[in-house]
């Protein structure tokens, strides 16, 4: 009797349970380190787009999303890969959101999800590197390449008749990589490049860097630098000096700082940084004020969209199974078919269980080109009377 | 017109940053050579006592703002700097009772007392950052250029800017008046005469009736003024950072010994030299040298070192000035 009253119970549990499964997600973020103020709004996006499939009921015959968070640090490698490793090994994730910089996502990428088979989708690692890495079609990137954001930059001087820059970027992967790129992007559109020079960043005077930079001469300086860092040192020098008096300013240097630290002083000059306009992007931030935190946190969007991806990619090949559902991603993120915005997950997941097609747009605009990287949209901004002003979006 | 050009350039990037930066570390270099002479040995701790003397005249510098009180077109920070050198030269005095004097009655050798003041240098780096915190700080107010750019082309007519800035003006104004006052007081006092009879012949002062304990505390006293003000005069000329004023103790020493440890003359000599020969080598010359040779047009930029091997070149003078003339340019005790 005992045996049978079992037997019954498991039965019935089991007949609730066919093919649902709670699907664990990892997110592998930097949530100490340099970027460790971002990180939160990062998590939280992540898990919003989470916490939309689940309550829908309707990801593989009611599967629940749970979120599993771990420390990748941004700056060591080791400890990301570390990270990366138990999320995968004793967690058991089905994918990554993560990791958060490019030098610890290219680490955990090669050294653990690609020996896993693990899709990892990272909201934020720019570096033009992870374009060409060999990813076996398990790394994506809700964020653009840096590479093309030297494009971008390049096609706003060109549009303003800007023929020979001197370029100073902070001396590490991120500085380097977008000078480079935009040199070679400027360079291919007939501009010329004085001088593409280094500096470092916590030094209390730039003069000298600044000297070598008016020596090589140009109509503009580009800053591919940080605000609260380097980067205003030398646009201060160079002020200070009369070496220029109009510059580029790639996203690491547009933020609000600029107004405080020079407003008036730099007036004219422009620059660039990644924002999505639109609808989706409105949806996204009065779901995040609903949610309890700010939606407009750098790569915030780019969180919520990366695990909705990866959700709507399960969907559409019918398995959690990343070796399975990675080849779906692209599908899911591109045309042909309905356009979903964020707040319209469980819409999605109804078409694609009735066979239809979805594009998914999300919060920034999504639309996955080459290796699987996010096409991007750029902010051109511009200081008018002393402050920062949208002048237009590309 | 084209020697008046490359006149401006030379002035605008090399002579006037060069010649600021030289009398800040002039002024470190006459703190570090004073304890160098007087006390026997290299105090490491001199960059922390700069920042701390600098953190404390900031504090009071916001102080005084709240209060309202402002030098007109001076920094508020110059009525706050007699202030803050009493509360560092507290500070420094405190630290030679805890440490210093402990290795001083036990005669120790002079290597001892740097590795002390290396562990000094720790400490107060940390005390610094507890009271004012690792950020970057401006606290230069009143008016910010003597000649600014724009003007000056009008008023010139030349295509080239040159740019003087209120702060530069201000540290070599100051550290001049500072210099003769140490000398005057070096050459003509009786407690100035008692600290170069102590630094000459220890012994030989002790006989002469001179208290040794009194001319320790004089040279602390001025060693942190001298701190504070050049620190504060850095500060005010760049931006405030705790971590730099450990960074500038490099140039600082090779100033020190450049010039001869214990030779206050040296020290001064040494700090130009060096901060000239920083600025000289990493700056391209390529527009100096296009407007003095016409039809010249060089394809490079004329530099001789990128800017990031800055501190390098005070590594290189240290090295060579050690091998060829140990006791530096001015003859000071030898290292």
């Amino acid at each position: 009797m005992k045996n049978l009253l079992l037997a019954t119970a498991a039965g019935a549990l089991m007949a609730g349970a066919v093919g649902a499964e709670e699907i664990k997600l990892g997110i592998s973020l930097g949530f100490t380190g340099p970027l460790e103020s971002m990180a939160p709004d990062m998590q939280q996006g992540a898990e919003l787009a989470m916490k939309e499939v689940s309550d829908s009921g309707l990801l593989l015959d009611g599967s629940t999303v749970t979120a599993v968070t771990g420390d990748s640090t941004c700056i060591d490698a080791a400890a990301a890969t570390a990270t990366v490793e138990r999320l995968i090994a004793s967690e058991g994730v089905k994918g990554i959101i993560g990791g958060m910089c490019s030098g610890e996502t290219i680490a955990s990428l090669e050294n653990v999800a690609k020996a896993n088979g693990v899709v990892m989708i990272s909201p934020s690692a720019t570096s033009p590197a992870l374009s060409t890495i060999e990813d076996d079609g398990l790394f994506f990137r809700t964020s653009p390449s840096d590479a093309r954001q030297g494009q971008v930059m390049a096609d706003i001087l060109s549009d303003r008749g800007i023929t020979s820059v001197a370029v100073t970027y902070t001396n590490n992967d991120y500085g380097k990589g977008l000078a480079d790129s935009f040199q070679a992007a400027f360079e291919e559109a007939g501009g010329s490049v004085t001088v593409n020079s280094a500096h470092d960043d916590g030094k209390a005077d730039y003069s000298a860097e600044v000297a070598a930079l008016a020596a090589a001469g140009g109509e503009a300086l580009v800053v591919a630098g940080y605000v609260d860092q380097g980067g205003s040192g030398v646009v201060r020098a160079s002020l200070d000096t009369g070496a220029f008096e109009t510059f580029v300013f790639p996203d690491g240097m547009v933020g609000n700082a600029l107004e405080s630290n020079f407003g008036s002083e730099i007036e004219g000059s422009f620059g660039q940084n990644p924002a999505a306009e639109g609808p989706g992007r409105d949806a996204y931030l009065a779901m995040a004020e609903e949610a309890g935190f700010d939606g407009t946190g750098a790569f915030s969007a780019e969180a919520y969209d990366a695990a909705a991806l990866i959700l709507l990619a399960m969907a559409k090949s019918g398995s959690s199974d990343p070796a399975t559902y990675k080849d779906s991603i692209m599908d899911v993120s591109n045309a042909p078919g309905e356009e979903i915005l964020p707040g319209q997950l469980a819409r999605a997941l109804e078409i694609i269980a009735e066979g239809g097609d979805v594009d998914y747009v999300g919060a920034t605009a999504v639309e996955m080109v080459g290796g699987g990287e996010s096409a991007g949209s750029y902010r051109e901004v511009q200081i008018t009377d002393g402050k920062l002003e949208v002048v237009g979006y590309r | 017109m084209d020697i008046a050009n490359a006149l401006v350039v030379f002035l605008n990037f090399v002579f006037i940053p060069a010649a600021a930066y030289g009398a800040q570390l002039a002024l470190g270099a006459l703190g570090v050579t004073l304890v160098y002479g007087i006390l026997r040995f290299s105090n490491f701790a001199h960059g922390d006592t700069m920042a701390f003397g600098t953190g404390t005249v900031i504090l009071l510098t916001w102080g005084l703002q709240a209060m309202g009180i402002s030098a007109g077109p001076l920094p508020t920070a110059l009525i706050a700097l007699p202030f803050g050198i009493a509360l560092t030269a507290l500070l420094v005095l405190g630290t030679d009772r805890a440490v210093y004097r402990f290795y001083r009655k036990q005669k120790a050798a002079p290597i001892i007392l740097v590795m002390a003041s290396v562990g000094v240098m720790f400490v107060m780096n940390g005390l610094t950052r507890v009271l004012i915190g690792v950020d970057e700080y401006r606290f230069d107010d009143g008016a910010r250029f003597i000649m600014d750019v724009r003007t000056f082309r009008e008023m010139t007519g030349l295509p080239e800017g040159l740019a003087l800035r209120s702060t530069q003006a201000l540290t070599v104004g100051v550290a001049l008046v500072v210099m003769v006052a140490l000398f005057w007081f070096l050459n003509r006092t009786k407690s100035g005469k008692a600290m170069r009879a102590y630094s000459d012949n220890e012994d030989l002062a002790l006989l002469s009736g001179i208290d040794p304990e009194r001319v320790v505390r004089l040279t602390w006293i001025i060693a942190a003024g001298l701190a504070t003000i050049a620190g504060t005069l850095y500060g005010l000329d760049k931006s405030f950072k705790a971590f730099n004023y450990f960074q500038i103790l490099l140039p600082i020493f090779a100033a020190a010994i450049v010039g001869g440890l214990g030779n206050p003359l040296g020290a001064i000599a040494g700090g130009f030299l060096v901060a000239f020969s920083e600025v000289a080598v990493t700056y391209p010359w390529v527009r100096v040298v296009g407007y003095l040779v016409p039809g010249y047009e060089p394809s490079g930029l004329m530099q001789l070192l990128g800017t990031e091997y800055k501190f390098a070149v005070s590594f290189v003078i240290l090295i060579v000035v050690l091998l060829f003339r140990p006791t530096g340019l001015f003859r000071g005790k030898s290292v």
